[in-house]
């Protein structure tokens, strides 16, 4: 189940935000300080995890630093997965 | 001791002579600002001296001197003169914040031809608009980027190069398309400066407004005097500054100050091209000393955001001088700096229309959190009534800010577009669009924008432009775009939109509109909420009353509805 949650928030990074096609990703990517989700993109990422896992992530959760990897977001969605 | 040494001892007798003197350059003389900023710095006697430290998120660092700009910028010029680039010729940058950046654009400039910079995050729609009414006949772009550009080129018939500077040998490369590598090219060290003059065309930026399509800035060589003399008395630039302007050279700020400034003071300047993170920003500050760090609100506050703890942390000690510009700098941010830097950021007010700083907090001078500051030296400024565009002169009153023309970074019109432009001028005045109040000490308190364009982190978005996007997503059937308040951002991008049969708005719709704007315009215009509505309200001939929907979002009064149309 955490590898499928992975894969599917790591297919949905690459096929929406990474511009560069011979660019590869990983599980621990930086995406914002690395620049490939911005701080107002990073919103449309939020409501995709919070439309995919039917959860609602409070706006002081979504932080930069929580965002920054695929791991890093699926730490975050499992604790409200978990509630 | 600051540069300015006594806003009041210089404001008597001011004279822009003071800047042209210091840059030696007399009325009539060639005056270059690709020249400027890298052989007269090398001709000092500073060409061994640092001139730009980069960095990318992988800790990668870039150094190059004085002598290495004035080469690269060579290569660069020649490389298009090659190509056949003439003189005012719209050369567009299209690239992250990587040194090919700020390389690439004094090197158009050293050739005579018209840098046109645009943000990297820009949609194919947003960067069609640009380059087509620019009629843009190369883009300097990376690998990255380059997909964005090939899918419109069919539709560009005056875009008739591709530079990529990080081109992978081992593809083929399309029509069009050339590769530009500093890292593998000889640097070329003699290059034919071509000999612009005060009036000629310089850079050429695009800025949004409330309707039709963004207008393309034009400003000219002979702003390097305003530049110039800004970055030296406000940002208060001394030679052995470590300079680190935030700003992206897409937007305003990053080419006036972030390129220009920095490198005709002769500073050195350090860029990170790296996402926003505290730890990052910080340990980026330490690592390269900066002492003057001009940034912005919504880094401010973002950096507010992640607490004093993290601040902790870091050695910020080199810290000599602060600024901020993009949106006004609320008076929290200026207590919080003072509290955990020791210095205050200072605001500063500007836009891309006037290419350099009009109203500002000097070093020195008395900073009463959350105001604008003064009027620059030889910046004839003030409020004027909202009816009659006669200057106010009763302090506290709210009303338009006014400039008398005449300052020599003033955009010289839109580019085709010389109705706008004459527009922006009431009774002599040229209008920002922005309202403030002036205090009895002097002092400009900034109120708000006097239309509908929205100012997302410090970046101005047009409700038109996402409005029309919407449009052509086949889910949509109308929309009406606003602005809604953000701790952040200060204001963000919302819309109301009404759907076409068979669609439902639900959270899934929703996000395909998000990504859709996102990717067709950028993400600074992708609305951060969608409210789907039955039907949005119009006055009885039929025009979308956006100040209706924007009052509620605000919690401000509604105002006058007697033209709304009845349910």
């Amino acid at each position: 189940m955490e590898s499928n949650m992975k894969d599917i928030i790591l297919n949905y990074v690459i096929a929406e935000y990474l511009e560069d096609d011979s660019e590869t990703l990983t599980y621990d990517s930086p995406l914002i300080s690395g620049g490939i989700v911005d701080s107002f993109s990073m919103v449309s990422l939020k409501r995709f995890l919070e439309n995919r896992y039917s959860i609602s992530i409070p706006d002081d959760e979504a932080t930069p630093e929580a965002f920054d990897s695929v791991n890093k977001i699926c730490v975050l969605v499992e604790k409200f997965t978990s509630k | 001791m600051s540069n300015i040494i006594s806003y009041e001892e210089r404001l008597k007798n001011f004279s822009w002579k003071a800047a042209e003197e210091e840059l030696e350059y007399k009325e009539g003389n060639v005056i270059n600002i690709g020249w400027y900023c890298s052989d007269r710095i090398c001709n000092m006697g500073k060409a061994d001296k640092t001139a730009l430290i980069w960095e990318n998120m992988a800790g990668v660092e870039r150094k190059y001197s004085y002598n290495d700009l004035r080469l690269t910028t060579n290569t660069v010029g020649n490389f298009l003169r090659e190509l056949g680039i003439k003189n005012e010729d719209r050369v567009c940058l299209f690239m992250d914040k990587i040194p090919e950046l700020y390389i690439g654009l004094l090197g158009v400039l050293k050739i005579g031809a018209i840098a046109q910079p645009l943000f990297s995050a820009f949609g194919d729609e947003s960067l069609f608009v640009r380059l087509d009414n620019a009629e843009t006949t190369a883009v300097i772009t990376q690998k990255k980027h380059a997909p964005k550009i090939r899918k419109i080129m069919n539709r560009l018939p005056n875009l008739k190069h591709l530079i990529i500077v990080d081109h992978d040998p081992a593809k083929p490369l399309g029509p069009g398309e050339v590769v530009l590598d500093l890292h593998t090219m000889p640097w070329v060290d003699e290059l034919e400066i071509f000999p612009t003059k005060a009036e000629s065309p310089s850079v050429l930026h695009y800025t949004s407004g409330t309707t039709g399509q963004p207008k393309g800035v034009k400003h000219v060589h002979y702003s390097l005097i305003s530049q110039y003399l800004t970055t030296k008395w406000v940002l208060d630039i001394q030679d052995d500054d470590i300079y680190w302007c935030t700003a992206d050279p897409g937007w305003v700020t990053g080419t006036s100050y972030g390129i220009i400034g920095g490198f005709a003071t002769g500073a050195t300047s350090c860029v990170m091209d790296v996402g926003f993170s505290a730890d990052a920003w910080y340990k980026f500050i330490e690592k390269h000393k900066v002492t003057m760090w001009y940034s912005a609100p919504t880094a401010i506050r973002s950096l507010m955001k992640a607490g004093a703890d993290v601040v902790k942390k870091y050695k910020l000690t080199s810290l000599r001088h602060l600024a901020s510009v993009g949106e006004p700098l609320n008076s929290e941010a200026v207590v919080w700096s003072e509290k955990v830097f020791g210095k205050a950021f200072h605001d500063t007010y500007w836009q891309t229309e006037t290419g350099s700083i009009m109203i500002c907090n000097f070093p020195g001078m008395k900073i009463k959190p959350g105001s604008m500051g003064k009027p620059f030296p030889g910046i004839e400024a003030c409020v004027l009534d909202t009816e009659t565009f006669e200057p106010l002169t009763e302090s506290g009153k709210i009303g338009l800010i006014g400039f008398k023309p005449g300052w020599p970074a003033m955009m010289r019109t839109y580019w085709r577009n010389e109705a706008t432009y004459q527009n922006k001028f009431k009774n002599g005045w040229y209008l920002p669009g922005d309202r403030s109040s002036i205090d009895n000490e002097g002092y400009y308190w900034f109120v708000g924008r006097d239309d509908d364009v929205i100012n997302t982190g410090g970046h101005l978005v047009s409700p038109f432009e996402v409005e029309s996007a919407l449009l052509e997503n086949e889910m949509v059937a109308e929309s009406a775009v606003v602005s809604k308040p953000d701790d952040i951002n200060m204001e963000v991008v919302k819309a109301f939109v009404t759907l076409n049969p068979g669609f439902e708005g639900n959270k899934d719709t929703e996000l395909i509109i998000m990504n859709f704007i996102r990717k067709k315009l950028s993400p600074l215009a992708m609305p951060q909420e969608i409210e789907f509505v039955p039907n949005l309200p119009k006055t009885r001939s039929g025009k979308i009353m956006r100040r209706i929907l924007k009052a509620k979002e605000w919690g401000e009064e509604i105002g006058d509805t007697s033209t709304l149309e009845d349910d």
